[in-house]
């Protein structure tokens, strides 16, 4: 069982990133047994096609759900093709508090993809 | 002869300059004692295009372009993730057992249908806008690329709009550029043999002018400037000119009359007929610092 978080830094500490596919880093953590690595973005400076990397990091690590603030519509067909789950933060601010919420089933689940990136190509 | 007409920031007059350029030099006016030249205008500004405004073509052909994308045959697929290995552009995953194509990310290379061991993969042609070719009441060719409303990539569109129906020998090719210095503008000035760059006496201006002098640097093309709305601003792209050694070709004054002509969809020299022998001028003066394989 595991979740990807994106955050600002590595760590348990670190703070969450609202962006999933241009975050500094990938918190991949098992909720139950709360074993985690952090993983830094290989997309972070990439011109386009980000949140299809972060989604396609995501698959590769057998993740079950991510927990960001905001999927592109690029991140979001591909979670829902891969049959990944897809939570917001919220109001909520640490990681710890997140994986409190993943467990009592009370995360915000998402219904539809924000907005596209505004990169130029 | 290539002339491109680019201009870093937009809105400084590119195409007022371009269409009186083309008018002048192959309009039914044109100086006493000449032939008027076989024109031919590209308005490679894709995204927003709005030469035809000012020149009124009648199109006689439409075609529909696009870029090769990969198209998966499921059955075949393994979902070894070789393609999306392969993709630079991210514009292909593999998720699990599905392998997804992202079409606007893909820039059309090739790559995934190349490598994929199964043979899996075969291209279909993904539309993103169009080319259309006419003329002018004066006899001016015209031709335009349009992308489509949403689609991000204006470059496979201008590549196509420039070798579609290849130029007659001895045309003088006209090529409205878009705004900025980014890869549209690249694709748009790459292969011309004078670069004729719009600006304005403004902070913003003299930036972006800055840009674009780097760009023809890089692609090795003989630049010039057209200052529009002269008198406002200050003295700096003057200066700038003269420091790196680029000629003012024109000077177009801020003028009430100009911006009422171009409101009303009229080009400059329809206008203000006095403009014709300067830009007939403006011809000439690139002409002669165009090295002799590049001239009519």
């Amino acid at each position: 069982m595991k979740l990807i978080l994106s955050t600002t830094s590595a760590g348990l500490d670190a703070s969450l990133d609202p962006r999933f596919g241009r975050c500094a880093y990938f918190l991949l953590i098992d909720p139950q047994t709360m074993e985690w690595q952090s993983l830094p973005n290989p997309a972070l400076h990439s011109g386009g096609g980000a949140g299809v990397q972060a989604a396609q990091l995501a698959a590769n690590h057998q993740c079950q759900a991510v927990v960001s603030g905001e999927f592109g519509p690029n991140a979001f067909d591909a979670l829902a093709a891969a049959g990944i789950d897809m939570y917001k933060y919220g109001a909520l601010g640490s990681v710890q508090e997140v994986i409190e919420g993943y467990l009592a089933g009370t995360l915000e689940r998402v219904q539809g993809p924000g907005n596209a990136g505004h990169h130029g190509r | 002869m290539i002339i491109a007409v680019a201009s870093g920031k937009g809105g400084t007059g590119k195409t007022t300059v371009a269409t009186s350029l083309a008018l002048a030099a192959g309009g039914s006016r044109h100086a006493p004692g000449s032939d008027p030249v076989d024109v031919l205008y590209l308005d490679c500004d894709v995204e927003a295009p709005n030469a035809h405004l000012f020149l009124k073509p009648t199109f006689q052909q439409h075609r529909e372009v696009g870029i090769l994308i990969p198209d998966v045959e499921e059955t075949l697929c393994t979902h070894c993730g070789r393609c999306a290995e392969v993709c630079q552009y991210h514009a292909i995953a593999v998720l699990g057992k599905k392998t997804l194509v992202f079409p606007q990310l893909c820039h059309g290379c090739g790559s995934c249908t190349r490598e994929c061991p199964e043979g899996a993969i075969r291209e279909k042609l993904n539309v993103i806008g169009a080319l259309e070719h006419g003329s002018t009441a004066e006899g001016v060719e015209f031709r335009r690329g349009v992308l489509e409303i949403g689609e991000p990539m204006a470059v496979p569109i201008i590549r196509q709009l420039k070798t579609w129906l290849p130029a007659r020998p001895g045309q003088l090719v006209i090529r409205d550029s878009p705004p900025g210095t980014s890869c549209p503008v690249v694709e748009t000035v790459r292969g011309a043999d004078f670069l004729l760059l719009v600006t304005e006496p403004t902070p913003f201006g003299l930036h972006d002018l800055k840009l674009a002098v780097a760009v023809a640097a890089e692609l090795a093309i003989p630049v010039g400037v057209v200052i529009n709305r002269d008198g406002l601003g200050d003295q700096r792209v003057d200066d700038f000119c003269t420091e790196v050694g680029i000629p003012i070709l024109l000077r177009i004054p801020f003028d009430r009359r100009i911006a009422e002509a171009v409101s009303r969809g009229q080009a400059l020299v329809t206008a203000l007929p006095e403009y014709y022998p300067q830009f007939e001028a403006l011809l000439e003066q690139i002409t002669r610092a165009v090295p002799e394989r590049g001239r009519l």
